[in-house]
């Protein structure tokens, strides 16, 4: 790169795609990771006349992964209509995941290493990869291994009943084998967020996306599948009192604040979008929404109980800020994944708490209040269900239109995942 | 969905049935590939009382087959029992016939011919529009050859069509798109019609077989059926195609769009704003270039009028002329980017529901009719931009819609026409791209029937 002295070049969002998001167990019940990575690859070359054509890459990932899903995004890549030497490679970051795809595919196009690039991800929580126990595995593999016919049976001697029962993937952290709402439970308890702050939150959720799809807002960011045509888990006409209703699953005794209603469901989808070079976009006369500015990703120590599960994001927003000088406030939207209501009200309260900004965070001052107004203005995960891997897809490609629409300012997206880990990023309107 | 019955009468055994019981045997229409010579067998040209077009149509047919195909039989008193070739196509010019006695001339011409006609052979007949005429007994004259031609049409068998073209004056180059069309297996359902054409500059395209090189069409409804056949034809024929349909057929409509290369555009064309949103993708993905607009999107609410209510009634017109109508204000303002360009055409989706009328689809007949009516109105509108507009109204198709009829209203909708058969969304479809060809700039503010000359709406 020694002939660019202008510095890195601008990645833009052409555009995204994703199929509607549907409740786990619902109707993508027999769809598998490659179907629907296929499908929401193939609604985005349809929208941008790209069949045929080739990209510099292509990068996905699924948090439930079969084992023969290995090379997944390449295999949905040659199942989709995309030119069959598009490259492409998995990534895997939990729910930080299809924002992590989107960062690389930025990051090559910023060097010059591509011109263009497919950011994705998908789950199902439906054909969850069931394995067989570590019992039979040894087994087997022991058996495999033997080399006479008497150690084969021998090894198949090892044999238990109990190996029978199945490994079912959990959505618990294997540190501490608490679930990730067991975890914010106890966060949430900590920051003492109170039920109703969360149930207005899910509420605004649902109240806004289903605004946004009244007024059009998906009608190119969302292509219909297997007869879903707008996510399953919406529920516009749902408000603080019914949600109120609901009984607690997590937490304990009066810090028992967090429900289904206030948590995100088990869901099936998955997402894609596609970014480029200017130069690229402009030759093929496609739309640039926005620009990716820049990222960047922190973990937290929860195993030992220092900090809760899910507050990665405070400290990573923290440093992303201090790098681009920008303050919290210099912001027209804010994109903060709603893995629970309450991850996002805490994740506000830490940024406003000056012990926490200063003691967590090094800084003189707390970064402050954001205006709410201005929170997940087109919905967000609580609302739309959240397939892992896919949420980071839906969220770039919503916020890169929201700010296209608005036609100036920058949005800041804020996305929790397991391990104790997030995934922060600012694009900018062009 | 398969038709059992042609598929029976077409089997060996069920042919031999079929025959000894006097059953009808509608055949296999002969359908366009571009692998295929556009004429299925030698043509016979013949002028009455003169035959001043004569040159032009034989220039059309000398550089659509070889010269030896064309038999030039131009002379009406030439004995013509004397030959019994096979024909593909008959063309006479009877566009200076001005008495009855050059009606005869016409019979004598005509009636030798009949016997020697190969499966799906083409009979196109030339007048001149009666309204044109001064003379009352030319007008009449003029006006018999539509009786002819619609009788003739009936009488033919095997695939064979009879359609009547009524040529201004000084139509001279703007009657080659619509003699190709008609001659060839794009108009493989087209039958008994009367086409007007006018003289117009035209620039003939540089390869007939992909008239739409370079060219950028929208089309509404596209996600499937017949619109989806519209896709698949103007992309065969060169088009880059901006498939429309509304957001819950996106998926549908995506499998479309890659089939042919396209772009799927998820809209409601109902919105008030669809136009807006169309000229700025066309502005800013095409550079403000529209060739061709298909309003083919629509919808049935089946009723009684006597049990319609405002919905019912209200959704229909909506979706099939209020949307048609709001669009086209849009898309043909000349200050709008993106909007259809000077010399653009608009073809719109009638029915012969909407020419005939049809019980329990009183809505569906008044958008229908009154598409007719916009396309009349709005072809006069701006015939100075040179952009035509028209409609085409098909029959009896066969898709999901037909198949989901009841077995006998099915069957009968099959058979009362004069080919004994349903159509294909194909033959709507090369239909609206021959009037969208830029050599049809002569064809404006028509309707044409795509429905093998169905009794309905005859």
């Amino acid at each position: 790169m020694s002939g660019n002295t202008a510095g890195p070049r601008s990645a833009v969002i052409v555009g995204g795609n994703r199929i509607p998001f549907a409740r786990a167990n619902g109707p993508y019940a027999q769809a598998s990771n490659q179907d629907m990575m296929i499908a929401a690859l193939d609604g985005l070359v349809a929208r941008f006349g790209m069949a045929g054509e080739a990209v510099g890459e292509v990068a996905g990932g699924a948090v439930l992964k079969h084992s023969r899903d290995f090379n997944l995004t390449r295999e949905s890549v040659l199942g989709s209509r995309l030119a069959h030497n598009t490259p492409a490679y998995d990534v895997q970051q939990a729910c930080g995941t299809g924002l992590e795809t989107a960062v690389l595919v930025a990051n090559k196009i910023s060097l010059g290493q591509i011109d263009s690039g497919i950011a994705g991800g998908v789950d199902s929580a439906s054909d969850a990869p069931i394995a067989v126990s570590d019992g039979l595995r040894h087994t087997l593999l022991a058996s495999s291994r033997a080399k006479t016919p008497l150690d084969r049976v021998r090894a198949l001697g090892g044999f238990r009943p109990g190996h029978l029962v199945p490994e079912i993937p959990r959505n618990s952290e294997p540190r501490t084998g608490l679930s990730m709402g067991d975890h914010q439970a106890i966060t949430t308890a900590q920051w003492q967020i109170s039920r109703e702050s969360q149930d207005e939150l899910a509420a605004a959720s649902h109240h806004n996306l289903a605004a946004a799809y009244d007024r059009g807002f998906f009608d190119d960011l969302v292509t219909p599948y297997l007869g879903v045509t707008r996510d399953q888990n919406l529920r516009a006409d749902t408000s603080v009192d019914k949600l109120a209703r609901l009984t607690p699953v997590f937490g304990t005794g009066q810090d028992a604040t967090m429900t289904a209603g206030n948590s995100t469901p088990l869901t099936d989808g998955a997402s894609a979008v596609l970014l480029a070079s200017p130069q690229w976009a402009a030759e093929r006369q496609l739309p640039v929404l926005a620009r990716f500015v820049d990222a960047e990703t922190a973990a937290v120590d929860y195993v030992h109980g220092d900090e809760g599960l899910l507050m990665a994001p405070a400290y990573a927003v923290a440093r992303l800020l201090a790098r681009n000088s920008l303050s919290l406030q210099d912001f027209d939207y804010y994109e903060i994944h709603e893995a629970f209501a309450s991850t996002v009200l805490v994740t506000l309260a830490a940024w406003q708490s000056e012990k926490f900004c200063h003691d967590r965070l090094g800084l003189d001052a707390p970064l402050g209040q954001i205006d709410r107004s201005k929170l997940n203005v087109n919905g967000s995960s609580l609302a739309a269900g959240h397939p892992f891997a896919a949420t980071g897809g839906r969220i770039v490609a919503s916020l890169a239109k929201q700010l296209s629409e608005k036609g100036s300012g920058r949005g800041l997206i804020s996305i929790c995942a397991a391990g104790g880990q997030g995934v922060v990023a600012i694009l900018e309107a062009i | 969905m398969r038709d059992r019955y042609s598929d029976m009468v077409n089997s060996r055994s069920g042919g031999v049935l079929a025959g000894m019981l006097g059953l009808p045997r509608p055949v296999r229409l002969r359908r366009y590939a571009a692998s295929e010579p556009l004429l299925a067998g030698p043509v016979v040209v013949r002028g009455v009382a003169g035959g001043p077009l004569l040159p032009e149509i034989k220039r059309v047919l000398t550089s659509v087959a070889a010269a030896a195909v064309v038999t030039t039989e131009t002379d009406s008193s030439q004995p013509a029992s004397g030959s019994t070739s096979r024909l593909g196509a008959v063309v006479i010019d009877a566009s200076a016939a001005r008495t009855l006695g050059d009606l005869e001339s016409l019979r004598a011409s005509l009636s030798p011919c009949l016997r020697r006609l190969d499966p799906c052979a083409r009979i196109v007949l030339v007048g001149t529009p009666p309204e044109s005429m001064a003379d009352p007994t030319a007008a009449a004259v003029q006006r018999a050859l539509e009786g002819i031609i619609r009788s003739v049409a009936k009488e033919l068998r095997d695939g064979a069509t009879a359609n009547l073209v009524y040529a201004g004056q000084g139509c001279g180059a703007a009657l080659e798109s619509t003699l190709r069309f008609l001659l060839s297996a794009r108009s493989a359902y087209v039958d008994g019609q009367v086409v007007r054409v006018v003289p117009a500059a035209v620039t003939p395209p540089a390869d007939w077989c992909r008239p739409f090189e370079g060219k950028v069409v929208v089309v509404t409804g596209a996600a499937r059926g017949i619109g989806a056949s519209i896709v698949g034809v103007f992309a065969r024929d060169g088009a880059h195609v901006i498939c429309l349909d509304v957001p819950a057929a996106g998926d549908a409509l995506a499998r479309v769009a890659n089939r042919v290369g396209g772009t799927a555009l998820q809209l409601d064309i109902t919105a008030a704003d669809a136009g807006q949103r169309i000229a700025a993708h066309v502005a800013q993905r095409h550079g403000g270039q529209l060739d061709v607009l298909v309003h083919n999107a629509g919808i049935t609410r089946d009723k009684l009028l006597v049990n319609t209510d405002a919905d019912r009634w209200g959704s229909v017109l909506g979706v099939n002329l209020g949307a048609q109508l709001r669009m086209n204000d849009v898309l043909l303002d000349p200050q709008r980017k993106g909007a259809l360009a000077d010399g653009g055409r608009v073809v719109s989706v009638s029915s012969t529901s909407g020419i005939a009328g049809n019980r329990g689809q009183a809505n569906y007949a008044a958008s229908k009719a009154g598409i007719i009516g916009m396309v009349q109105s709005l072809a006069a509108q701006v015939a100075d931009r040179g952009i035509t507009v028209n409609a085409v109204a098909p029959g009896f198709i066969e898709t999901e819609m037909t198949a989901r009829m009841p077995l006998a209203t099915r069957e009968l909708g099959r058979r009362i026409n004069s080919l004994g058969q349903g159509g294909q969304p194909v033959d709507v479809a090369e239909t609206i791209a021959w009037l969208a060809q830029s050599a049809s700039a002569g064809v404006s503010g028509q309707v044409v029937r795509v429905c093998g000359q169905s009794l309905l709406g005859a």
